[in-house]
């Protein structure tokens, strides 16, 4: 697929890598015998990462969680880290068939001006957060580099950490926001599955399935600290993407060491009535089995766990696998101090304020952690 | 061997003289257990990580830290020699004193030390008043280089931190006790009460842990088991281990009986 104009190309083979592997996955080779060999190894290979993924570890979830748990406080602790994100801009030129945010729908948009994203940062800052999270929907016109940077400065001003959930940018661009005091960068492939992806995102520039898988590594060269990784699961076949996810983030850690790697495991909820009937739906148990899988075979890397899902689920999930948590959450543009200047891209599932959040988290034996990154 | 460095037997650093040869890292606990494991631990040095450390903020490391406990700030976050040096110098700003644990990790997956930068921030830091406890791959040349550059103790990883999986690199942080004059301190790895015992014994001066009362079931009871394991391990190098015969018992009658007198 042709790069659109101003779309910087970069140097590297990691498409290709994750594509030939993903390429060659057939989970349904896998048995319970596959399965239960991955999960005496100490470190996972590849195979073992795909017999885990697949439908014949279903049965060893129980054992799978058992073994993230030891891997979770192996590496993190008791620690679970806090954090919300703030919504800045909800104007967005792609079309995306999933998506409520997407350029053909009538919805309400919003941007924020500086002053009122201030005074939503005040309000956030007041409830003891100190790590944030910027969004824009994905419009360079409406919410230009300059206009995130300002927003970045801001923040930056309020919080230790903040992280940037934008379109991707070529590296110049992430060096210029690193700069203006972000470290963080999330980018979502949606699926890695190339033609399921012209499929669904019919216009725009996030149409360009290359530029968007090449972001992490254009923001890493750019000089941020982390990326986070993670696929629309349940719009295409979801073992396949999580694969995909698992393998671009290994090989991501493989050729930048020093690189904080993370994950987020966003799904499409299967339609009410409808359960059962398709192999691709992701229900509780199948993207527990996704998140369980990640935390074996990557056991370094945070995994944050969304306000999309409920709360019994997070509450569980912490510890076991997840190490991060949103709390006192708006999806719409602002909302934390005044009322929101544009529609929800999607509904929560979890409102509970920082206070509440932090309580879960202490009664489950577990440590909030407000600040884990000293920008230098 | 060493000569061992006072009467009442106390583990002097940078001139501070402690009691406790067991040094917490502070990390992955729940902040509400870190007095009952100093206490049953008679720890007296505790780390801390300045990116944790929510100053002025909600649970703040800080304000669980009894008073009379020793701060030891580490540098982790830092990727190079530059970042470590900062992070040290803020945390003696912000009244953590001169002791700094110098943590360089460039890899994000095992968090295995960078020894070359390692070197190079102790250096600066030395110079600069720190008593700088280099956290450091077990290697002699570099652990040399290191007391040149003005370390304080040495401090070598038995294995990789948080694998609990304890003294990997027995044979050269046992060199390391032999050619190196200053305490020799292990610091990760270290997942047994045992191991700790066994490090001990071995003659470094003190280990630190974390995970492994961390993660215990009962966490102040595993602190407890921990001191009893490095004072038993101490006492044992102090007292001379016994011989151990490998492979084969000792001859009755001497093998150079032969010989003419």
């Amino acid at each position: 697929m042709t790069y659109q104009q101003g779309m910087e190309a970069i140097d590297s083979d990691m498409l290709e890598k994750v594509a030939a592997m993903v390429e060659q996955l057939d989970y349904h080779q896998y048995t319970g015998h596959d399965v239960k060999r991955a999960l005496a190894q100490d470190r996972l290979s590849i195979e073992d990462y795909g017999a885990i993924l697949s439908p014949a570890a279903a049965p060893f979830l129980e054992e799978m969680a058992a073994k993230a748990i030891a891997a979770t406080r192996r590496h993190f602790g008791n620690s679970i880290q806090l954090f919300t994100p703030l919504y800045i801009s909800n104007y967005c030129e792609n079309h995306c068939v999933y998506c409520g945010f997407n350029c053909h729908n009538r919805i309400n948009r919003g941007k924020l001006t500086l002053a009122e994203i201030e005074e939503e940062l005040k309000a956030i800052a007041k409830t003891g957060l100190k790590e944030i999270l910027l969004l824009t929907g994905e419009s360079r016109y409406q919410s230009g580099v300059e206009y995130i940077g300002e927003a970045v400065k801001l923040a930056a001003k309020y919080f230790s950490t903040v992280g940037i959930e934008i379109y991707p940018l070529n590296t110049d661009e992430y060096a210029y926001l690193h700069a203006c005091g972000s470290d963080f960068v999330s980018v979502y492939q949606e699926t890695y599955n190339s033609s399921k992806y012209e499929q669904v995102h019919l216009e725009g520039p996030k149409r360009i399935y290359p530029y968007r898988f090449y972001a992490q590594e254009r923001a890493i060269r750019g000089g941020m600290r982390g990326v986070a990784f993670g696929a629309l699961l349940g719009l295409d076949d979801f073992r396949k993407d999580a694969f995909a996810v698992g393998l671009h983030a290994y090989f991501f850690q493989q050729k930048y060491p020093h690189a904080e790697i993370s994950f987020s495991t966003p799904r499409l909820r299967p339609y009410i009535n409808n359960a059962g009937n398709n192999a691709n739906d992701v229900h509780e148990r199948q993207l527990l089995q996704v998140m369980l899988a990640y935390r074996l075979f990557l056991p370094f890397a945070g995994i944050t766990i969304s306000t999309r899902e409920r709360a019994g689920f997070r509450d569980h999930v912490i510890g076991m696998a997840a190490t991060k948590i949103s709390a006192g959450v708006r999806v719409g543009v602002g909302g934390h101090n005044e009322a929101e200047k544009g529609d929800e891209q999607f509904e929560i599932a979890d409102p509970r304020s920082v206070e509440q959040v932090h309580q879960m988290i202490l009664s489950r034996g577990l440590q909030p952690v407000y600040t884990d990154y000293l920008r230098l | 061997m060493k000569t061992m460095t006072n009467h009442n037997d106390q583990l002097v650093i940078g001139g501070h003289a402690f009691q406790s040869r067991l040094i917490l890292g502070s990390g992955k606990f729940s902040l509400d257990m870190t007095q009952a494991v100093i206490e049953h631990g008679a720890v007296e040095i505790v780390t801390l990580a300045l990116r944790r450390a929510n100053i002025g903020g909600q649970e703040n490391i800080l304000e669980y830290i009894p008073k009379g406990i020793t701060l030891l700030p580490n540098t982790s976050g830092a990727r190079n020699a530059e970042e470590a040096v900062r992070i040290a110098r803020l945390a003696r700003e912000i009244g953590c004193g001169n002791f700094v644990k110098l943590e360089v990790i460039q890899d994000a997956k095992y968090l295995l030390p960078d020894n070359y930068e390692t070197i190079k921030a102790t250096e600066i830091l030395a110079r600069e008043g720190f008593i700088v406890m280099p956290y450091m791959y077990p290697d002699l040349n570099v652990a040399r280089s290191l007391a040149d550059a003005g370390a304080a103790t040495i401090m070598p990883l038995g294995a990789p931190i948080g694998s609990n999986k304890g003294l990997c690199t027995k044979d050269f942080i046992a060199i390391l006790v032999e050619e190196i004059d200053l305490p020799i301190i292990v610091d990760a790895g270290i997942g047994r009460p045992s191991q700790a015992c066994e490090a001990m014994e071995m003659g470094v001066a003190a280990v630190m842990c974390n995970t492994a009362i961390a993660t215990a079931g009962n966490i102040a009871l595993m602190a407890s088991a921990f001191k009893q394991a490095v004072e038993a391990g101490r006492a044992a190098y102090l007292s001379g281990l016994g011989r151990v015969l490998h492979g084969q018992a000792e001859a009755s009658s001497p093998l150079t009986g032969f010989l003419e007198e």
